[in-house]
Formats: structure tokens, sequence, C-alpha cells
């Protein structure tokens, strides 16, 4: 039996049974850890997701709701999504990037297999790099 | 007589899925078209519609459809991966970035070389750089990007360290083989 509530429990002001769900994931050290979540989710909905979860991925599950709860109550429009919306800028801008280095890269390599035929080996095979697009080993 | 314009004939998504009136000033209908219930559906099943509610008043209306696309992006990104959420695209997006950066650090450096090295007699002859991002099959440790700085949020909370903490267990775990939303309007 739980001496102590655990910190959703506390929250929501009811006894901690034996078998509280919340009670392995939200430690009553940590009583703003659920109070977010539950400003997000509500106590009812998390307790519903953690149940159709294996207990091994409880915990993992816990720590991402509860991040994704911190980052909705520090942005409530954008949430987590703004580090998303963020990350794919991103990645698109260093595509962009990459891209016209390749380009110059076989630019130059084609001036220099002009001036010089050893090149032309690299000239080519830059090239069919470039064309052929991304290597397919295991997709 | 003019004046209610606005006025909905039928109910909006939410109150059909809640069996309830809609009324004029119900503040899910602008934003939970009657011909979009998955929507709402969704939302409702992640959030609930009391807590969607109560983010919604909180925004200034000219907000609330941008938080109301995010809150259904992060709802379906929950129902996919019920374990990890947004937190296994942020972690496959991270990844992508740092192949990305990789990448076009060995590109460079190529071009670089071979241009520092054109003057010279003797040339090597390489292959072009073999670049990480093309082969999708490879797995990339995750390594310190400085993308976490902008993540710290204020009070001691470090969204940084909460990434790197959830996206390698994520990583681990295989979860999100592919979210290819679109970006959403900022």
């Amino acid at each position: 039996m739980n001496s102590t509530r655990c910190a959703a429990c506390k929250y929501l002001r009811k006894k901690c049974p034996p078998d509280c769900i919340f009670s392995p994931l939200f430690p009553a050290s940590d009583p703003q850890r659920f109070a977010h979540i539950h400003r997000i989710y509500g106590a009812g909905n998390i307790a519903r997701m953690l149940q159709k979860l294996p207990a091994h991925l409880r915990a993992q599950a816990a720590e991402s709701l509860s991040f994704e709860a911190r980052c909705r109550i520090e942005d409530p429009v954008y949430g987590c999504v703004k580090i998303i919306s963020q990350l794919q800028q991103e990645i698109f801008m260093a595509q962009s990037q990459l891209a016209k280095t390749l380009a110059q890269f076989q630019v130059f390599c084609n001036s220099l297999s002009i001036a010089d035929p050893q090149f032309q080996h690299a000239a080519e095979a830059s090239s069919s790099f470039i064309d052929q697009g991304p290597r397919s080993n295991h997709l | 007589m003019k004046g209610h314009e606005h006025r909905s004939s039928s109910s909006c998504a939410a109150c059909k899925f809640l069996k309830r009136r809609c009324t004029e000033n119900c503040i899910f209908a602008p934003y939970f078209r009657s011909d979009e219930p998955k929507k709402f559906a969704k939302v409702h099943k992640v959030f609930g519609a009391s807590n969607v509610s109560k983010i919604l008043i909180e925004v200034p209306e000219e907000q609330r459809e941008d938080t109301v696309n995010s809150l259904a992006y992060e709802a379906e990104a929950r129902l996919r991966d019920p374990v990890y959420g947004c937190i296994g695209a942020i972690a496959l997006l991270q990844r992508k970035m740092a192949e990305l950066q990789h990448d076009l650090a060995v590109a460079r450096a190529r071009l670089a070389g071979y241009a520092a090295c054109s003057g010279g007699a003797i040339y090597a002859i390489s292959a072009p750089p073999v670049l990480n991002s093309m082969d999708c099959s490879r797995n990339v440790a995750v390594p310190s990007i400085d993308l976490h700085d902008r993540f710290n949020c204020c009070d001691g909370f470090s969204a940084a360290a909460s990434i790197d903490r959830i996206s390698s267990e994520s990583i681990r775990h295989g979860g999100f083989a592919d979210f290819g939303q679109p970006l959403l309007p900022l």
C-alpha cells in the first residue's frame, strides 16, 4: 500500500491505490510535472493513453507528454510544433546549400577536366552522382 | 433582418461530435468545420474538448486558427505514435539535420581542397564526396548541434535536455518511420 500519495493523486485529492497507474510515473517529488500534463491533456485522457501502452513504455510516454505539455504552456499557439517547423525550415536551407555546393563541385570538376584530362574521371563521377540522386542500398 | 451572416445553419464538427447545440458564439465553430469531422475527433481524443476550449480562450482570436492547426498536428502525431508523439518527429528531423550538416561540411571541404590544389602539378583524383544524407539506410548518432540553445525556455526548463533524453530513446525504439506533414503557416 502506498504510504505517500503520488503527485497525481495529491493533485486530484484522492487516495493513491497500490495499483495507481500514475504512481510510478509521477512521484510526489515533482508535483509540477503532473500539473502541467493535467492542464493540457486532463488526467482522464492521460490515464487512458497510458493504459493502452505496455508497462515498459509508459515512462517514455509520460516523459514525452510532459515535454509537449510544457511546450504548450510556454507557447499556447504552437507548442512543440514550432520546433518541428523550425527544423523543417533549417533542413530545407541545408539541402539547398548542399545542392549548391555539389553543383559548384561539378562545375569545378568539369572545368578542371577541360584543362587537364586527369580530372575527366572525377568530373564524370561527380556528374553521375548528382544525376542519379540518393543511393538506395537498403531502402 | 441582417446581422447574423456568420451564424451557421448547421452545427460545427465539434458540436456535432459532442451532440450539443452549436451556438452563435461557439468557440470551435470557426476552426472545426462540419466537413472536417476527423480533425476535431482527433484533437478531442488527445486533449479533450474542454482543454482545447481553455487553450483557445487563452490566445488572441487572430492566433486561434494557428493554435487549432498545431493542436491537430500534435494530436495526429500522438495518435500515430502513442509513446513519443511529436518527439519522434523531432528526433528524426534532428538526425536528418545532423547528417546534412556533416555532408555540407564534407562537400565544402572537398571543394576547398580541390580549389586549393588546382595550381599544383599532381592531383589526387577522388570520387565525389560520400554523403550520409543521400543514404537513408545509415543510422547516425545524433551529435550535439547548436539548435539546442534556442530551445531552452525560461525558469530552468531545458527543452534541449529533454529532447536529447527522449529523442535518443525514440530513435532506439524505432518509432516514426515517416512524418511528412507540410510546414504549418507561421
